[in-house]
């Protein structure tokens, strides 16, 4: 790795850590997914800085450990903006970085609904090293993953990805669908995948103490997710599907905590895949910012 | 490094985009922090819950612990924006106004359920509806003056 690469990601991982030192907390009442998206969107001017990991068993070539860092900018209170950006450590091989995205998620409806619809439009710009499996379309199978750093990563992969996230409360339950469409700016056909998550808080009412380890800061549900080929072969065949149950605890220092273990659903997917991520909220950053370049004080 | 500079370059544009969206949302607003004047133009929004919300009864309205509970959730979700004592302030207006006080409870359930969007308060039903109530119980609290149960600092 060059020491231009080390720099960059040194100072990546510095930005990361500014939430640590940054006062004002918000208890941001996170959901638990890490692939499924809800309705809700960032709070207008507030900046979540999150970071996920991805562990992935490989049958025929070497586990890895694939994570991502996340920006997440409440643009307005109908539009969210998030970048992230993507590395992996495949064991036996190398570090890589495998490159960012910049997603956008827009509210089209004013009020609360029975279903609640969410556009999602996202650019990425990566390589064919990427293992964080935010998403699974298409045909994308576990063996797509076995090769070598060095040869993925010279496979460029640019793609418009559109979502329309779907999600309902029922009685204390969040329930969401996430229908996706990827599109290679190569000459690609269009491939398709879907996500499906419910999740509870553990305890629907607030307690009247403030407290760390109460049931209502925690929230478990589950998630499934896979792919549903493409334009030219729409189905199941030669598809991967996976089963995660997930578990979010929303600290009431501003700090959330996310842990799933995945489960592959048959011969095509990742046995197991262990993910984990955590995350803060910083509450009015866009007025900082403003101030910090002579905006009005 | 190809994909390094880019995605600086997404960085930095992404940084420039919260700078100008930060001073478009302050363009018009007074000075920082300050409470802004009472507006009553601001609480129109109550006036659009409809005829079947607006008559909603708080189930929570006889719970002991409610409006200390609602004061915990309003310190961490609210207090931001309203103000530590919900007195307003530039990014939203204050809860203490005749407007909200003498709102039934299902018309204050039903806008921190559904928020106003087009003028940045989000929209809350992310928060079980058992809490929207607590939350509920304690503005309604605030309109006594000082409140019930005085909200916590965290």
């Amino acid at each position: 790795m060059s020491s231009f690469c080390r720099f960059v990601l040194l100072g990546l991982f510095g930005i990361s850590l500014l939430p640590a030192c940054y006062p004002p907390p918000a208890l941001a009442q996170e959901n638990p997914y890490f692939v499924a998206y809800d309705h809700y969107l960032e709070e207008p001017g507030n900046l979540e800085i999150e970071y996920f990991s991805t562990f992935g068993t490989q049958r025929n070539g070497n586990n890895f450990h694939a994570y991502w860092a996340e920006f997440e900018y409440g643009a307005t209170a109908w539009w969210t903006t998030e970048l992230y950006l993507d590395g992996q450590t495949t064991f036996h091989d190398s570090t890589v970085f495998t490159g960012f995205r910049w997603e956008n998620r827009f509210r089209p409806l004013r009020h609360e609904h029975w279903i609640n619809p969410i556009l999602y439009a996202e650019f990425e710009n990566i390589n064919g090293a990427d293992k964080i499996l935010k998403d699974v379309v298409g045909h994308d199978v576990e063996a797509d993953k076995a090769g070598l750093n060095a040869e993925a990563r010279a496979e460029r992969e640019r793609e418009f990805e559109l979502k329309l996230i779907l999600s309902s409360n029922v009685k204390g339950w969040n329930v969401s669908e996430n229908i996706i469409a990827v599109k290679n700016i190569k000459n690609s056909p269009w491939e398709f995948g879907y996500a499906l998550a419910a999740s509870r808080p553990l305890a629907l009412k607030a307690s009247a103490k403030r407290c760390t380890l109460c049931r209502q800061n925690f929230v478990a549900g589950v998630e499934m997710y896979g792919g549903l080929g493409d334009r030219h072969s729409f189905g199941l065949h030669d598809t991967s599907h996976y089963l995660a149950p997930v578990l979010a605890w929303n600290l009431p220092s501003g700090w959330t905590l996310r842990i799933s273990p995945g489960f592959g659903l048959n011969d095509n997917s990742h046995q197991f895949v262990m993910r984990w991520g955590v995350s803060r909220e910083i509450t009015g950053f866009g007025s900082m910012v403003s101030r910090l370049f002579g905006g009005r004080k | 490094m190809k994909a390094i500079a880019a995605a600086l370059t997404v960085c930095v544009s992404f940084l420039a985009v919260s700078v100008l969206l930060a001073q478009s949302q302050n363009a018009d607003k007074p000075t920082a922090d300050a409470a802004p004047k009472y507006d009553p133009t601001l609480y129109a929004e109550l006036q659009k819950a409809p005829e079947k919300a607006r008559n909603r009864v708080n189930p929570l309205q006889n719970d002991p612990d409610a409006v200390a509970a609602g004061a915990i959730l309003f310190q961490q979700h609210c207090a931001e924006c309203h103000g530590d004592s919900a007195q307003g302030s530039r990014k939203a207006p204050s809860l203490l106004a005749p407007e909200v006080q003498k709102a039934t409870p299902g018309t204050l359930f039903w806008l921190i359920t559904n928020g106003v969007v087009r003028k940045k308060m989000p929209v809350w039903s992310k928060l079980p509806e058992a809490q929207r109530w607590q939350l509920v119980r304690y503005i309604q609290s605030l309109g006594a003056g000082a409140p019930e149960s005085p909200a916590p600092k965290l």
